[in-house]
């Protein structure tokens, strides 16, 4: 009762949110907005007992993704320009789609209903044999790091590759990214001693 | 005794969103996110209270973290207009 009751303020703030950030013009308060939505979501999650979903939510989209924004920010503008169309096309074909959507959630089984296709394949299994089988209480985590521990495998290699794919992007340009650098000291005397007799703002970084 | 504090965390967090959304300065707009993400610390330290769960605590204590470094973030960002500033002695850059 009470947890339904904190369930529909937690709601109700976030479409005030999502209101309030459609008809700001100011990116410096979406940004914010768009923080707290995320933390509005991650309590939500909470109160769905999802609280390892609850924790990426918070980490990513209200840690993460307000820096990258107030990041983005600093290399752009602060304003977003009054858009000159109507948005009449695009409310409806969102609308239509939302509808869609709607439509289709009548076919799902009930939240939380036992006899539902996902809750009778292999689910009773771990519940049941998982604690004798792997040893961990926590049946999430022998889900993902012992019988799906190939997947997991793939899934961390996936995001190695993306993370060494970035490092390399950021890597090419040396100099002007203040935080980046590994080695600044004898790179940038390297640099100044080899490009003596060229641009001297193009060696000498970390002045930012 | 939890649910009025559970109300009350609520009641908190809709004032501290009425800021956020009537701004006027930036200020105001970074401590309503600072306040509601204190907010939401508490308001899952009493939820672990009120299903009987209390070691939801620790999360609510990794939020409170993620909630300051967001916040040092912007607030670089509002003095210096980068985040990657050294600071004032520029001795990190």
């Amino acid at each position: 009762m009470i947890i339904a009751l904190i369930d529909i303020a937690l709601l109700t703030f976030m479409g005030a949110t999502a209101i309030a950030i459609l008809r700001l013009r100011s990116l410096f308060a979406v940004v914010m907005l768009s923080g707290i939505y995320s933390l509005l979501a991650a309590s939500m999650f909470v109160t769905l007992d999802a609280v390892d979903v609850a924790f990426t939510e918070a980490a990513v989209g209200a840690g993460i993704s307000t820096v990258l924004m107030i990041a983005v920010l600093a290399l752009t503008g602060e304003r977003e320009r009054t858009p000159s169309h109507t948005p009449l096309v695009p409310l409806i074909v969102v609308g239509l789609t939302g509808a869609a959507l709607i439509y289709a959630t009548f076919d799902m089984p009930a939240f939380g209903d036992a006899n539902a296709p996902a809750n009778l394949h292999v689910a009773p299994r771990y519940l049941n044999d998982s604690f004798g089988e792997v040893g961990l209480p926590n049946v999430v985590t022998s889900v993902l790091a012992s019988y799906r521990g190939y997947d997991t495998l793939g899934e961390v290699t996936v995001i190695f590759t993306a993370a060494v794919a970035v490092m390399l992007l950021l890597g090419g340009r040396k100099g002007d990214d203040a935080g980046i650098k590994n080695e600044p000291e004898a790179d940038a005397e390297a640099n100044e001693g080899a490009d003596a007799d060229s641009d001297p703002k193009s060696g000498g970084g970390g002045t930012a | 005794m939890f649910t009025i504090t559970a109300f009350a965390i609520l009641v908190a967090l809709g004032i501290a969103l009425a800021r956020a959304f009537a701004g006027p300065t930036v200020f105001d707009r970074i401590l309503a996110v600072n306040s509601v993400g204190t907010k939401t610390v508490l308001l899952i330290a009493v939820l672990g209270f009120l299903t009987d769960r209390p070691e939801f605590l620790d999360i609510a204590i990794v939020y409170a973290l993620i909630n300051f470094i967001g916040v040092v973030a912007v607030l670089k960002y509002v003095k210096y207009g980068d985040v990657a500033h050294p600071g004032e002695d520029g001795s990190a850059g």
